[in-house]
């Protein structure tokens, strides 16, 4: 069977990635193939990476405030390249309030600070196809 | 005093009798006790357990090696200046929150700056896109840094600002403010971050190349020794070191590591170290660990002290004297039952005033959330105005120096971290150490361990990992809405039409000449800001000339 495949991502200028590494090594300690961006990407570059790549999920972290902004603009580009299968979440300093907006824009969950490794982990079990 | 072999027998005896008698029947809470920085705790400190001269290794407060602290009388002469970091939205925001918290009594300015502006793009560039005004004040031009000090005489506040690459611009931009309120360089008081080092390892703020950002550094350094005398021209940083997962020697081991690559740096270029050394400043975390990090404070001024004298043969004891501002630590704010960061933050606060520190931010509770309300932001200046006026604490100069505890942490800390810069050094230096990815590494691993601690409960965090509860989620947040971003685009537009296109044209030319020389390039930025040359376009103009950094 194929391993699932997932994009860890920083869209924007951004610089706190402790997150980001953290998720991305829990997640490959879960089995799964990871690929961590680095810092400072825009939403065209998440996309086209996530593309080549083949991957099928993408998890954006942002602790800057940008994330209404920039998570639809994953969305959207990728529904564009007709790659809207791969299944985007999110993690970071985010309101709830923003949080309603963000999955009515197709972000299918989002993350707060302190979410235990298991529950991402199985989300993304869950969501797989 | 009695004999060390003759307590050692006694605490034998102890752990013998008494103690083994209590463990039989109550077991201790864990099989190993140790600090963040994984150092052992033993079961009991006695005097035997802590090795230290008191001429030697403690001394006098205001005096080598600066244990004790740098002030000679510390808190009995005057507090620590509170200075809470804040910026966000516009100039306009930002202006009216700097009255406020001015008002309610803080001492000291601290100016967040937006990403943009820390990365050197205007606010109208598509890579600002989302983040203009989000985690601090956007700055274009010198009108929004007119606006942001509006009403504020900058000859009688001091003002930090966390400025990294795009330092030189932002500091030029106040000097040209000031002069407009006729107030000379000479007088102004304050920091800058200016340490870029820390960008590459933990921030990532960068914008150039490691040699031409350490050049812009330099050139920093040396135009405040001759204009700005009274400014601290670097704010060498272990605070995001920390944040970004490091432990607390790990945190003191690569901050001094990275003060010793700018000291060599200008040393190497034919200055004495006495020259510039006593505007070095310096950056901490306050974190959870509330005896190691009191030790930590304790230990980095011992060590940078001998560092000064030993290695760079400093003479004046200002060039040995570590001063240093303290932020609580952000990553222990829970988003989980936000009311408990109050607790949590003074604990903290309470670390670094015994520690000896010159300066605090303490953090608001709402800050694993966003960005502080005007209440939060108040109670969390109260709490240092509780600490300083009512806990009794400041009567004391280093209260807990000569306990048993912190002074064995204290000597722990300092050899762990001397071992770290030893390692360093044999690397070739931080320089090299970062290019190998050696310290990142090391700090991941840290951080990584961290969280699988407070996953495995080995590491308790109230509210996140036990003693949780249902929340409602929490109401009254900050939110810095688009419009602002809009807003700061049409006031960018207005003065891009206004002002003499020809003159900024000709002054960024000038500077990309300078930047290729290596004459220092602070009087050509000065020159550009005072024409209404924007942020982006003078990072452009240095872009040109000395490249982009890309992490690897």
């Amino acid at each position: 069977m194929k391993k699932i495949r997932v994009l860890v991502a920083k869209p924007g200028l951004d610089g706190h990635d402790r997150g980001a590494k953290f998720v991305a090594r829990a997640l490959r300690d879960a089995g799964f193939e990871v690929i961590y961006t680095g810092i400072r990407q825009t939403p065209e570059q998440i996309v086209s990476t996530a593309i080549q790549e083949d991957v099928d999920f993408i998890g954006l972290s942002c602790l800057s405030g940008a994330h209404n902004t920039l998570f639809p603009k994953v969305v959207k580009l990728l529904q564009e390249k007709n790659a809207e299968d791969i299944i985007v979440f999110g993690g970071g300093v985010i309101p709830a309030e923003d949080v309603e907006y963000l999955k009515s824009q197709g972000i299918k969950e989002i993350f707060g600070p302190g979410t235990p490794s298991e529950i991402f982990i199985n989300f993304i079990k869950e969501n797989a196809k | 005093m009695e004999d060390k072999n003759e307590i050692l027998k006694e605490k034998e005896r102890w752990e013998n009798t008494t103690a083994k008698k209590s463990l039989e029947k109550f077991p201790e809470r864990k099989k190993d006790f140790k600090t963040f920085s994984n150092i052992p705790i033993k079961r009991l400190y006695t005097p035997a357990d802590t090795e230290f001269s008191y001429i030697k290794d403690l001394g006098f407060p205001g005096e080598y090696p600066f244990t004790r602290g740098v002030q000679p009388t510390m808190y009995r002469g005057r507090l620590w200046t509170m200075r809470q970091y804040a910026g966000f939205g516009t100039a306009e925001d930002t202006n009216k929150r700097y009255h406020y918290l001015l008002k309610a009594g803080q001492t000291g300015l601290s100016v967040a700056f937006d990403l943009p502006t820390q990365i050197g793009y205007d606010s109208d560039d598509p890579m600002a896109e989302g983040e203009v005004g989000k985690c601090g004040v956007a700055i274009d031009t010198i009108k929004d840094m007119e606006i942001l000090f509006d009403g504020i005489p900058l000859d009688k506040v001091t003002t930090s600002m966390t400025i990294n690459s795009t330092c030189a611009i932002i500091l030029a931009m106040y000097i040209a403010v000031a002069e407009k309120q006729g107030v000379p360089s000479k007088e102004l008081k304050g920091t800058v971050q200016n340490d870029i080092l820390k960008e590459y390892i933990a921030r990532g703020t960068y914008i150039f190349p490691p040699e031409p950002s350490m050049r812009l550094v330099r050139d920093i350094i040396l135009y405040c020794k001759d204009n700005l005398p009274q400014w601290n021209s670097i704010s060498i940083s272990g605070y995001h070191i920390r944040e970004a997962g490091s432990t607390a020697v790990q945190e003191v081991a690569f901050t001094l590591a990275n003060g010793i690559a700018y000291v060599k740096d200008i040393t190497s270029a034919g200055v004495d170290v006495d020259e510039f050394a006593g505007r070095l400043s310096f950056f901490f975390n306050a974190h959870n660990n509330f005896l190691e990090e009191v030790a930590k404070f304790r230990a980095a001024r011992r060590l940078w002290a001998k560092i000064m004298k030993e290695r760079f043969n400093a003479k004046k004891p200002s060039s040995m004297m570590l001063r240093f501002h303290t932020q609580t630590a952000g990553c222990t704010l829970t988003a989980q039952q936000p009311e408990n960061n109050v607790v949590r933050v003074t604990l903290q606060a309470l670390s670094a005033v015994l520690g000896g520190t010159q300066s605090l931010h303490t953090n608001s509770r709402d800050e694993a959330l966003a960005l502080p309300t005007e209440q939060s932001a108040q109670i969390a200046l109260r709490t240092q105005q509780i600490i300083g006026y009512e806990s009794g604490v400041c009567d004391f100069i280093d209260p807990l120096g000569g306990s048993y505890v912190i002074e064995s942490l204290t000597n722990e800390i300092e050899k762990s971290a001397d071992e770290y810069i030893k390692k360093i050094d044999e690397i070739g230096g931080v320089l090299k150490a970062i290019e190998k990815g050696y310290i990142q590494n090391e700090i991941a691993q840290a951080s990584y361990e961290y969280q699988k601690a407070i996953e495995t409960k080995d590491y308790i965090v109230v509210g996140v990992n036990q003693f949780t509860m249902e929340e409602e989620p929490p109401k009254n947040i900050l939110k810095v809405d688009m419009e602002k971003e809009e807003y700061q685009k049409d006031k960018l537009r207005k003065i891009k039409t206004e002002r003499d296109n020809n003159l900024v044209k000709e002054k960024i030319e000038a500077l990309k000449k300078v930047a290729k020389t290596d004459e220092n390039i602070m009087p050509a930025i000065i020159e550009a800001v005072k024409v209404y040359a924007s942020i982006g376009e003078i990072s452009n103009a240095l872009r040109e000339v000395f490249g982009e950094f890309k992490e690897v």
